[in-house]
C-alpha cells in the first residue's frame, strides 16, 4: 500500500480492534480522525469529536473505564491539554493510546517537521512521566508500534504514546499492512475498570477510583507502588536500533525522522570507510539507557553527535542516561526544522576531519 | 471525632433508614455540617433505589467538595479533575451506551472552568445525567467568587461584595443550558430546601436518560454555612431567601414522553 502516516495509524488501530477515537481537530493529525471516521461505521467502531484535546482525552478514560479500546489523537498545543487527562491516567494507571504528530513550537508554531514535543510527550504533566513512548521512523513502524501500543497499554496499564511528526504524518510511502493475527500477534482484550460484570455489593465490591489523598504517605505509596510497576517493565519494553563497531569513533544518536536519516548517513559513511556508527532509541520514554551506557563504556574514546529537530531535548535526556561517562558529546541541534542525511553527512565529515 | 464517637455514630447511623444505594461503611459522611451535599445526594441515592438502577450506574465525581463522594455510593465511581466530569462520563456513555452516567460537580466545576464541557455536552444531547451542586462560592478552596456568587455576597476573592460591573452577574445555569440543548432534554433547578421536589427532578432527570431521550440536567442550590459564616438560621434563609428568589427554582424542559404534552 501506498499512503499517508496518517492514514496508517488509522488503520493500524482498526487492526488493533480500537472501539472508539475520540479527537480534535489539530494539524498534522486531523486525517488520522478523518479515516477513522470514514472507516468506524462499517466496522462498529465508535468516533467522537469533542469540544477541545482536554474533553478528547477526558472522553476517552470514560471509554477505557467501561473496557473499551480507546485511542486519540493531537499535536502540539493539543498536546499541552492533553497532559492533564494524560496526567489521570498515569495516576489510575488507564491504559489508552495517545498519538501525538508532533509539530514546530513553541506556541502554534508550524505544522510539518519537528521534534520540539520530545519533553512534553515523554515527561509532560504533574508527575513523574510514567509512560511509554514509541518514536517511529517510517510508515512501517507507525502500523506495527500503533498495534503494539494498543497491547503494551492494556497489559501494563501505562499511558502508551506513538510520537511521530508532520512529515511522517503527511508523507506518503509504501507499508505493508497486516491482521496481527496472520502474523501470531496475539491482542491483548480490553477489560471493563468499572462497570463490569455483577451487581455492586451484592456479586462484588463496588470499585472507587480516585485521584485525591488525604496525606502525603498515602500518595507516596500509592505512587511509589507505581513507580516500582514501571521500572519492572522498562526492560522488557525497552527497544532500540544500533549499528556500531568496536573501531567507530563517532556514534550517530537520534530518535524517529531524524533517527532515520542518521541512520542512512552513517549506513553511507561505513560504505565509504568511515569509523561511524549510530544509536536510535525508539522508545524515548524508558529510555534504553543501559544499551547506550554499554555502547558507550566499551569505548570511552567514543564520540557521540546528538542529531535532532529540537534544541537539546534528546539532548538532555542522553546527558542524563551518561551521567558519569566521559565520552564526548557533539550536537547538531535544529528545532522545528528537517534533517537531511546529507546535512548529517556534511556535519560528520567537517567533524572528523577536524578532528582527524 | 474520636474512634469510639465513630461507633456511636455508625451505631445510629445503622438504625437510619438510608438509601440501599448509600455506602455504609463510608458513612457519616466527609461533608461539613450543614453541607448540602448530603441532601442532594441522599435524594440522588433515593432516586437511584427507586429507579431499581443501582447495577448500571457509573458515577464521577469533579473535583472541589464534590470529590469527598468519590465512595460515597455502592455504584462504581470515578473521581475526575476539576471540570472534567462531564466528559468522562460522556465518554464512557458513547462507548457503553447501557451504562447509566451521572457526572456530580460543583459550580466552578460546571460553569467557570468546566462550562465548555457542560455547553457541548448539552449541545450534543449527550444522553447523561449531569448534576450541579450551586452553593454561591468555590468552598473547598476557601471560599472564593464563583460564576454563581450573588451581587454585593462577600467571598474571600469579593471582601468587599462582588460588583457586577466589574465581575459579572450570577450565572444562570440551567437557563444557559436550556437555549442550546435539543429536544429531548430534560433541565431544572431544584433546592436542597425541597428535598421531595428535588427527588422528583433527579429522578427525572434519570428517566430522561433511561428512556435514551436527551440530555439531562439539574442545577442544585446548595449550602455552605462554612464559607458563608452562617449559623443554620442564617443559612437557611440565606438558601431560601436570596438564592431561591435569584436562581427560580422548577423545571425548565421537560421532553415530551414526560409530560404528555408538548416540550414547554
Amino acid at each position: 500500500m501506498f499512503m499517508t502516516g496518517n492514514e496508517v495509524i488509522a488503520w493500524a488501530a482498526l487492526a488493533a480492534d480500537a472501539d472508539f477515537m475520540y479527537g480534535y481537530p489539530i494539524t498534522p493529525q486531523n486525517e488520522i480522525m478523518h479515516y477513522w471516521s470514514r472507516l468506524a461505521p462499517h466496522f462498529g467502531r465508535g468516533f467522537l469529536q469533542t469540544e477541545d484535546e482536554l474533553s478528547a482525552g477526558f472522553t476517552m478514560l470514560g471509554g477505557v473505564l467501561v473496557g473499551k479500546k480507546c485511542f486519540t489523537a493531537t499535536a502540539g498545543p493539543g498536546n499541552i491539554l492533553m497532559q492533564e487527562p494524560v496526567a489521570m491516567a498515569e495516576m489510575m494507571r488507564l491504559p489508552g493510546v495517545w498519538v501525538i504528530q508532533q509539530r514546530g513550537g513553541p506556541s502554534t508554531a508550524t505544522v510539518i517537521y519537528s521534534q520540539q514535543e520530545l519533553r512534553l510527550t515523554t515527561t509532560g504533566g504533574n508527575g513523574e512521566g510514567l509512560r511509554i513512548v514509541y518514536s517511529t521512523s517510517s510508515h512501517q513502524e507507525l502500523f506495527e508500534y500503533t498495534l503494539k501500543a494498543f497491547n503494551v497499554a492494556w497489559k501494563y496499564r501505562f499511558p502508551t504514546f506513538v510520537l511521530g511528526d508532520g512529515y511522517q504524518a503527511k508523507m506518503r510511502e509504501t507499508v505493508t499492512l497486516f491482521r496481527p493475527e496472520k502474523r501470531g500477534w496475539e491482542m491483548i482484550p480490553a477489560e471493563p475498570i468499572l462497570r463490569g460484570p455483577g451487581v455492586p455489593c451484592i456479586e462484588r465490591d463496588p470499585v472507587h477510583l480516585r485521584n485525591t489523598f488525604n496525606i502525603e504517605e498515602e500518595l507516596y505509596e500509592t505512587l511509589m507502588k507505581h513507580v516500582e510497576d514501571y521500572e519492572r517493565l522498562t526492560p522488557e519494553v525497552v527497544e532500540w536500533e544500533a549499528k556500531v563497531r568496536a573501531d567507530d569513533t563517532l556514534l550517530l544518536v537520534a530518535h524517529g525522522i531524524v533517527g532515520r536519516a542518521a541512520k542512512d548517513a552513517a549506513e553511507r559513511l561505513q560504505r565509504d570507510g568511515w569509523p561511524v556508527g549510530y544509536f536510535r532509541p525508539v522508545t524515548v520514554r524508558p529510555f534504553p539507557g543501559e544499551a547506550l551506557r554499554k555502547i558507550a563504556a566499551a569505548n570511552p574514546e567514543l564520540r557521540l553527535l546528538v542529531v535532532e529537530s529540537a534544541y537539546g531535548q534528546l539532548l538532555s535526556i542522553v546527558k542524563a542516561e551518561l551521567y558519569g561517562y566521559a565520552n564526548p558529546l557533539e550536537t547538531l541541534l535544529r528545532p522545528g526544522v528537517g534533517v537531511t542525511t546529507e546535512e548529517i553527512e556534511e556535519t560528520v565529515r567537517r567533524l572528523e576531519k577536524r578532528e582527524g | 471525632m474520636s474512634a469510639e464517637d465513630l461507633s456511636v455514630h455508625r451505631g445510629i447511623l445503622e438504625n437510619l433508614n438510608m438509601p440501599v444505594s448509600w455506602r455504609k461503611e463510608t458513612k457519616p459522611h466527609r461533608f461539613c455540617p450543614g453541607c448540602g451535599h448530603g441532601i442532594a445526594l441522599k435524594a440522588l441515592g433515593e432516586a437511584v433505589d427507586e429507579l431499581g438502577i443501582l447495577d448500571r450506574v457509573l458515577y464521577g465525581c469533579d473535583i472541589g467538595c464534590s470529590l469527598l463522594s468519590w465512595d460515597f455510593f455502592n455504584f462504581d465511581s470515578v473521581q475526575t479533575h476539576h471540570g472534567r466530569t462531564i466528559p468522562v462520563i460522556v465518554g464512557a456513555k458513547r462507548a457503553r451506551p447501557d451504562v447509566i452516567g451521572i457526572a456530580y460537580m460543583g459550580d466552578g466545576g460546571g460553569y467557570a472552568i468546566g462550562a465548555q464541557h457542560l455547553v457541548s455536552a448539552a449541545m450534543r444531547g449527550d444522553r447523561i445525567t449531569a448534576i450541579l451542586a450551586n452553593n454561591t462560592l468555590y468552598a473547598m478552596t476557601g471560599g472564593q467568587m464563583a460564576p454563581t456568587t450573588l451581587p454585593g455576597q462577600k467571598t474571600a476573592t469579593t471582601p468587599y461584595g462582588r460588583e457586577p460591573q466589574k465581575s459579572g452577574a450570577p450565572l444562570h445555569g440551567p437557563e444557559l443550558v436550556a437555549a442550546i440543548a435539543p429536544p429531548g432534554s430534560y433541565i431544572a433547578r431544584g433546592s436542597v430546601g425541597n428535598y421531595n421536589q428535588l427527588k422528583q427532578y433527579l429522578k427525572k432527570a434519570l428517566e430522561n436518560q433511561l428512556t435514551g431521550s436527551g440530555f439531562s440536567f439539574v442545577e442544585v442550590l446548595s449550602a455552605c454555612p462554612t464559607n458563608w459564616r452562617t449559623n443554620a438560621k442564617e443559612t437557611w434563609e440565606f438558601l431560601r431567601g436570596k438564592m431561591e428568589s435569584h436562581f427560580k427554582v422548577g423545571e425548565l424542559r421537560v421532553p415530551e414522553q414526560q409530560t404528555g404534552g408538548e416540550e414547554n
